[in-house]
């Protein structure tokens, strides 16, 4: 679509040429695909003949609400800028819009170039340096995510182990279709929830593969901090361990590329403390589950009318983590 | 009883049609879904090979972990509920192996190909 036919591109360029020194317009505007709860857009500021590549995040529609567990993209917008003080790597934040921008709810950041893409990452040459480090780097950078000074977070909300069980298994008594290897699950975590949390911090909550722009030498920016609240640091060292994310490598548990001992020597000699693999387990059990039962919110949306051939389909993958669950908590194998 | 072809080999066609015609026809987000019908038509057909003997024996060990009979929907919910109130847990003779038994019947039938399953069969194997 070029920038004359659509509609935010006015109010668009408008706004970019009034908050960044220098720009006198925009071009190549282009909606990316992915993320259904925000928009994505890419495009170009231009300023003296050269082209800034920038990408907005926009509420969809402009304003329509989030789900509930979002944080709201100018807290987004906050969180990348102070997550980017203390070292993380982050695409800058450019300008927060306002109502009289017009253009609707959202941030323009920097487009940092590279791959979101799992099985790219995985298994093409141009990442064959990056994968072996990638695991030491990702706990290197969540010791610092998790620094974050909590008297300067915005307004957010606070997910403890206990909340998050109670959040997923309401979710699954919504979805009203037995799935006796998730109760088996949600009675182990009960048993099993610690008692305290290893501290409070902020969590990223999504940090994996699609969320990470890697290039040859490694991670370059963190992206998506739309789940970000405060809760148990381990929640996201444990997520990228989830094997949904491994995307075939089961042996590397940490996204497919890594051993978790690196990812824990990154964490600790970053000062993110010391790591105790057992409750990180109990966050992996969660987060099996927790994308288990996202799987069957996707036959709830499809039985509710959003007849997506792939919505669908997605409802048939629950099982994966059901069997991911099992060999957690029932494992089979001798020795 | 039905005429033929049967269902698993109406929905074999259907699954062919797809991706040998249909298919290199198209382009962008159509073929993608596609592929993603013909996925989707796969784990039918895997269903309709897998689950009538699958089920018949399920129905048979709840019985006997529950004690009663009962419809395979309603056993399951008092599966759940008593796995949830912690009435049966993984000490329970025969709960573990049900629960590996009716999880490795919907991955034969869902995705046989994903990692977490193709590893389970291997160890099913060496225990």
């Amino acid at each position: 679509m070029s920038v004359k036919e659509n509609p935010i591109a006015a109010p668009l360029a408008a706004a970019v040429v009034r908050h960044i020194p220098g720009v006198t317009g925009i071009e190549n505007l282009k909606r990316l695909s992915g993320g259904a709860s925000q928009e994505t857009w890419a495009f170009e500021a231009m300023r003296d003949g050269a082209a800034i590549p920038l990408i907005l995040r926009r509420a969809p529609g402009g304003d329509r609400a989030a789900s509930a567990t979002a944080a709201g993209l100018e807290t987004e917008a906050a969180l990348i800028n102070l997550a980017g003080e203390v070292g993380v790597p982050i695409p800058p934040v450019r300008l927060v819009l306002q109502a009289s921008d017009d253009v609707g709810r959202g941030f323009i950041m920097d487009r940092v170039e590279g791959e979101t893409i799992a099985r790219k990452i995985l298994r093409d040459d141009e990442f064959a340096k990056a994968r072996p480090i990638l695991a030491r780097q990702c706990g290197e950078i969540l010791a610092k995510l998790h620094s974050v000074d909590m008297a300067k977070l915005p307004p957010l909300r606070t997910s403890t182990a206990r909340d998050e069980i109670e959040q997923y298994h309401q979710t699954y008594k919504t979805h009203d279709h037995p799935h006796p290897v998730f109760d088996l699950a949600f009675r182990w975590l009960r048993d099993n929830t610690p008692a305290t949390a290893s501290k409070i911090s902020l969590v990223h909550g999504d940090f994996r593969h699609g969320n990470l722009m890697i290039g040859a030498e490694g991670v370059r920016a963190v992206l998506d901090w739309e789940l970000a609240h405060i809760g148990d640091p381990m929640e996201d060292l444990a997520w990228i361990c989830v094997n949904s994310w491994r995307f075939g490598n089961i042996d590397n548990p940490v996204g497919g590329f890594g051993q978790r001992e690196d990812m824990f020597a990154g964490y600790e000699a970053a000062g993110g403390g010391k790591v105790d693999p057992e409750r990180v387990k109990f966050w992996e059990v969660l987060g099996t589950l927790k994308w288990g039962v996202m799987c069957t919110t996707m036959v709830m949306a499809f039985k509710a009318g959003d007849r997506s051939v792939e919505r669908a389909t997605i409802g048939r993958r629950s099982s994966e983590t059901e069997v991911d669950l099992l060999r957690l908590l029932a494992p089979r194998k001798k020795g | 009883m039905q005429d033929q072809p049967t269902a698993y080999e109406l929905i074999d066609i259907v699954a062919e049609f797809i991706r040998v015609h249909a298919m290199p026809q198209m382009t962008g987000h159509a073929a993608f879904h596609a592929l993603v019908a013909a996925n989707a038509l796969d784990i039918v057909k895997r269903e309709l090979a897998i689950a009538p003997k699958a089920s018949a024996e399920e129905a048979v060990r709840l019985q006997n972990l529950l004690g009663h009979d009962a419809t395979l929907d309603e056993m399951n919910r008092e599966l759940c509920t008593r796995i949830e109130n912690g009435e049966l847990t993984l000490d329970t003779p025969g709960l573990a192996d049900h629960l590996w038994a009716i999880t490795m019947t919907k991955l034969a039938i869902d995705q046989p190909k994903y990692s977490g399953y193709v590893r389970a069969l291997e160890e099913e194997g060496q225990s």
